[in-house]
């Protein structure tokens, strides 16, 4: 339990504890320790190679981490033995290329996981998934194939996707740097309304006016490592280090 | 001499100076005697049961072979790894008429079981094909966007669902038509079994010409089975490929 800046108690989702990952002889990752609480969106911001990709796929293990702990609602996932095909039905993620399953149909991507990996009844996990669809915006393309669909439309998929197996927070890689300018807003859209039932959210991404409007903190990542941790509105107004300044006026 | 190479007689001193040989051209002047042999036909034909009986199990067990091998060779366990590559190398190196001769005539020899020519054959032609089609499904799998690993990784989806359900179908639809070559060179490579003592196809065909005294018919009749029975498989993938790729 930690108290946040919104003056309440609350409790930690996600702690890191000195995460480091290397790829080889590049250190990726230096030294991040930090929490997470339940219902915090986080904006995890900063230039290209900075490390904000890495850190993102360190919480679900995509990249195992070279050392440090992670801690999801307290369980260290780092742990031998530890469930990590349970921890993740916990933590959904979002890609930047979407990756549905191009060989099912829309529906079919939204309720696989839910069938294969929580044995739901068949019956029950089409009709969830076609509320999350209508939630999405997309319930009329239930019986479509991926490839029919539009970048935005194909991440609402995704989005839905992960949703399905109701996880307790959500990790967003970039969803909508692969997308044309005129589908980013629908995209966005739909994350703010996921972050706004209370989902605990870190998201990897380059909209600043995003991040500023829907983040409750902002991650800044430099050289590997968690260079400023500050609300919006503190970030966005006064960054401390000279390294924040530079990239705002980059990206402002 | 220009002139005289634009005379064709000329020619014919050049290059044939004594005699054209007179080649049987006409169908007529080949004497075929399909007569001779049209008692036997039924026979030779059923041939074509023992051809399938061998390619159908041999493919069966050949695939689920193949595929166990190419999930060995895309293995993180090193063990496993070397294994799959050992075997395909072996197998690919050895002609399949000798691994065949191997498993008929030295299993008797080597651990005293009478190994029949159907057990010889389906055996050897499964080992065989699992070996080609490892690679083959290997190469397929691991052109499979990593990114529908990882989806499915983030799901919380365990490898045997993942592998079934999500990255052997699609990497299927792309190696089909080297799946169906693979299935081609298998039909065709069960001629072989006809020197262990199988009746197929082929081996009925050397029966009957050598008890009528005609070759070339019975070997022409079975040479054109096996021809229709790969145009029957190639057609029949030609469609099952367009159905697959209805869908993306």
């Amino acid at each position: 339990m930690s108290v946040s800046d919104h003056g309440q108690q609350q409790e930690v989702a996600i702690a890191v504890d000195r995460l480091y990952k290397s790829f080889g002889s590049l250190k990726v990752l230096r030294e991040i320790t930090t929490e997470i609480h339940r219902g915090e969106v986080v904006a995890i911001i900063g230039p290209s190679g900075c490390g904000k990709s890495t850190f993102l796929r360190c919480l679900n293990l995509l990249e195992k981490p070279t050392s440090g702990k992670i801690y999801i609602d307290g369980t260290d996932i780092t742990a031998p033995g530890v469930d990590v095909m349970k921890m993740r039905q916990n933590v959904g993620m979002v890609f930047q290329h979407f990756h549905l399953f191009p060989h099912m149909t829309v529906l079919q991507n939204v309720m696989y996981a839910p069938v294969k990996v929580k044995q739901l009844p068949k019956a029950v996990a089409a009709e969830k998934a076609q509320q999350l669809l209508a939630r999405v915006g997309l319930a009329e393309k239930a019986d479509v194939y991926p490839s029919k669909l539009s970048g935005g439309q194909k991440q609402r998929v995704a989005i839905a996707r992960a949703l399905a197996m109701e996880p307790k927070a959500m990790l967003f890689d970039e969803p909508t740097s692969a997308l044309d300018p005129e589908m980013v807003k629908e995209v966005l859209d739909v994350i703010k309304a996921v972050s706004l039932t209370g989902m605990t959210m870190a998201i990897v991404t380059h909209e600043m006016g995003f991040a500023r409007e829907v983040a409750h903190r902002i991650f800044f990542l430099d050289g590997g490592k968690v260079a400023e941790d500050a609300p919006p509105s503190e970030f966005f107004t006064q960054p401390k280090s000279d390294r924040a300044q530079q990239f705002l006026e980059k990206v402002l | 001499m220009l002139n005289k190479l634009e005379n064709s007689e000329s020619l014919m001193m050049i290059f044939a100076p004594e005699r054209v040989p007179e080649f049987p051209l006409l169908l007529a002047d080949l004497k075929l005697d399909f007569a001779a042999i049209a008692p036997s036909l039924p026979f030779i034909l059923t041939g074509l049961w023992v051809t399938l009986q061998f390619t159908l199990i041999s493919l069966f067990f050949g695939f689920i072979w193949g595929t166990i091998l190419a999930l060995f060779k895309i293995s993180s366990f090193k063990p496993l790894y070397w294994f799959g590559m050992a075997y395909t190398s072996i197998f690919r190196g050895v002609p399949l008429l000798v691994t065949l001769s191997v498993i008929y005539f030295a299993t008797p020899q080597l651990t005293g079981f009478n190994i029949q020519p159907l057990q010889a054959g389906v055996l050897t032609f499964s080992l065989n094909a699992g070996a080609y089609v490892s690679e083959v499904i290997r190469a397929g799998i691991l052109a499979v966007d990593r990114g529908q690993t990882e989806a499915a990784m983030s799901l919380g989806v365990t490898y045997k669902p993942m592998m079934l359900d999500i990255i052997l179908p699609q990497a299927v639809k792309n190696i089909l038509p080297a799946l169906v070559n693979e299935t081609i060179a298998l039909l065709k490579d069960s001629s072989l079994v006809s020197t262990i003592g199988a009746q197929d196809l082929l081996r009925r065909a050397q029966i009957v010409g050598a008890q009528k005294y005609v070759y070339f018919e019975p070997l022409l009749i079975v040479g054109l089975v096996y021809y229709a029975m790969v145009m029957v498989l190639t057609l029949a993938a030609h469609a099952l490929e367009r159905r697959l790729h209805r869908s993306s």
